[in-house]
């Protein structure tokens, strides 16, 4: 039986697990349609900047990752429309910058990070109760934003000219697009950590592209795929005694593996 | 005879891009109605001229006058179609909803699509013959399709002016006639400019006709005589009259 601090330790992990699996799943399904998978990726990882600064100034981490993962968001918006730079060299120099100031707060921080491992890889059972209402607050404002702009977003991703030419803020909501981003990213960073984060964007999003073709469908079983996941790998994990982010990534990895295998012999068996 | 509106008014444009010159010293103007159609070679600006009238495109030098405004401030009463490869055509998006996103001009930010919306995209649909494929994710139409479907999202913006870039690039033979059929009852509603780089399909239909190669050769019929073709494409017209061109372009002769 659970007695009442075991009873705690699940109860966070199991409502960081649905707060992370709604972020990843609703701001995944633009990530994956809009083919912005390595910007976000250098998002998640540039945050690494902020949690050094955190430890550096002696302030929240998670507060400082979501400083720097808005402001590598904001930084590749505007270079990427206003500048010539390609947006594939941006992606990789603000990957690289924020991963390089991460390692030099930290170092100035005399060393001393505790849990920088659970930042870095993420520990869903060690989830204070007070990032799970700063993971609830920005799950609130994802939602809001898309519900407010479905129509924009939608338009947005599938012909960004054609989106300027009928009057629409191309740019301004293209930079709310990434800020929403930066702030699944840290939403996601407790549960899986700063390096899988991509993974946790990805993966649900692109199993739902798989079942269906309506957006608003893809967004839903993408949140409930997020779910599966998350919560078969956090299970997995117990039983094999392995790190829980990395094995929620690897479970959710094998899942879409399979259905690519599967989906790829049912269209063989389809021609034959 | 009454004044018509002017519609476009394009005066000593230059477009270049780096070095490189792409549109050079146009003027034009097109009226209230007018059906234009502009020709020349791929790599003749065609597609460039049109995106300075959307304004998506900025001349260095000249004025550009859509709908008596800005380009900026009149496109959303300008119905586009672009090239069809354009977007991801494996996008999560079904015909009813790429023609839907036509009504963004209309709604703007912060308002849902309301029933008009919803009846209006039933309409374009019905009259572009795409009404049965309404609930089809648009990467599993033929060329054609996505065409007419894109021709649809541009009309449910209820355009002054409907630009056509290259429409009948992926349309077969058949369904020609059917899409200049269509554009003959447009034509009646808004004012029309196709570019096209096929020479017979445009003139057999439009009204008015210009040649484009950088400069633009405009002549307010649609005669067009050899010698500008010659001019216009910088080789004998006998090398680009495999399809029996000065036949489909001259009225008579």
């Amino acid at each position: 039986m659970f007695d009442t601090f075991q009873f705690e330790f699940m109860r966070n992990a199991l409502m960081a697990g649905l707060l992370a699996s709604v972020a990843c799943g609703l701001v995944g399904v633009y990530v994956v349609v809009k083919k912005i998978v390595s910007m976000s990726g250098s998002i998640a990882h540039s945050s690494f900047g902020g949690i050094g600064l955190g430890y550096l100034l002696k302030f929240s981490p998670v507060l400082g990752a979501m400083l720097f993962a808005l402001l590598s968001a904001l930084t590749m918006g505007v270079v990427t429309k206003k500048t010539k730079l390609p947006e594939d060299t941006a992606t990789g120099i603000i990957w690289a910058l924020g991963m390089a100031l991460g390692v030099i707060f930290i170092g100035l921080s005399a060393g001393y990070a505790p849990d920088l491992m659970s930042y870095l890889f993420g520990n869903i059972l060690t989830v204070p109760s007070s990032d799970l209402l700063l993971m609830l607050g920005l799950d609130a404002v994802i939602i809001t934003l898309i519900i407010i702009f479905y129509k924009d977003f939608l338009l947005l991703c599938f012909d960004e000219e054609y989106a300027t030419v009928a009057g629409m803020p191309v740019n301004q909501l293209y930079l709310l697009l990434l800020c929403m981003v930066a702030l699944t990213v840290v939403v996601l960073i407790r549960v899986v950590g700063m390096i899988l984060v991509i993974a946790m964007l990805t993966f649900p999003a692109a199993l739902a592209r798989r079942f269906t073709n309506d957006l608003k469908k893809m967004m839903l079983l993408s949140v409930l795929f997020g779910m599966v996941f998350t919560f078969g790998g956090l299970w997995l994990s117990f039983v094999l005694n392995l790190a829980s982010g990395a094995t929620i990534i690897l479970f959710s990895g094998i899942v879409l593996l399979i259905t690519y295998i599967v989906g790829g012999l049912k269209q063989q068996r389809a021609h034959h | 005879m009454s004044v018509q509106e002017e519609v476009l008014r394009l005066e000593n444009v230059n477009v270049s891009y780096g070095s490189h010159v792409v549109l050079q010293d146009i003027n034009l103007a097109v009226e209230e109605h007018d059906f234009l159609g502009i020709i020349g070679p791929n790599g003749g600006g065609k597609s460039t001229l049109l995106k300075v009238i959307l304004g998506l495109v900025k001349p260095y030098s000249g004025l550009v006058r859509v709908l008596g405004n800005t380009p900026e401030k009149s496109r959303s009463r300008i119905g586009y179609v672009p090239q069809t490869s354009n977007y991801d055509h494996g996008f999560p998006a079904s015909v009813q909803d790429v023609v839907m996103m036509g009504r963004y001009s209309r709604a703007g930010l912060l308002r849902y699509y309301n029933a008009t919306d919803r009846a209006v995209v039933r309409q374009a649909l019905q009259e572009v013959g795409m009404l049965e494929h309404a609930s089809t994710q648009i990467g599993q139409l033929s060329g054609g399709q996505q065409q007419r479907v894109l021709i649809a999202r541009a009309l449910v913006s209820e355009p002054s002016l409907l630009l056509l870039d290259e429409p009948t690039a992926s349309i077969d033979t058949t369904m020609q006639t059917e899409f200049y059929e269509l554009l003959e009852h447009l034509k009646k509603q808004m004012t029309i400019i196709m570019v096209s780089h096929d020479i017979g399909a445009v003139s057999v239909f439009v009204d008015k006709i210009a040649c484009l190669n950088q400069r633009l050769f405009y002549h307010g019929s649609r005669e067009v005589s050899p010698e500008v073709l010659e001019a216009t494409y910088k080789c004998p017209v006998q090398l680009i009259a495999h399809g029996n061109v000065p036949h489909r372009v001259l009225r008579e002769h």
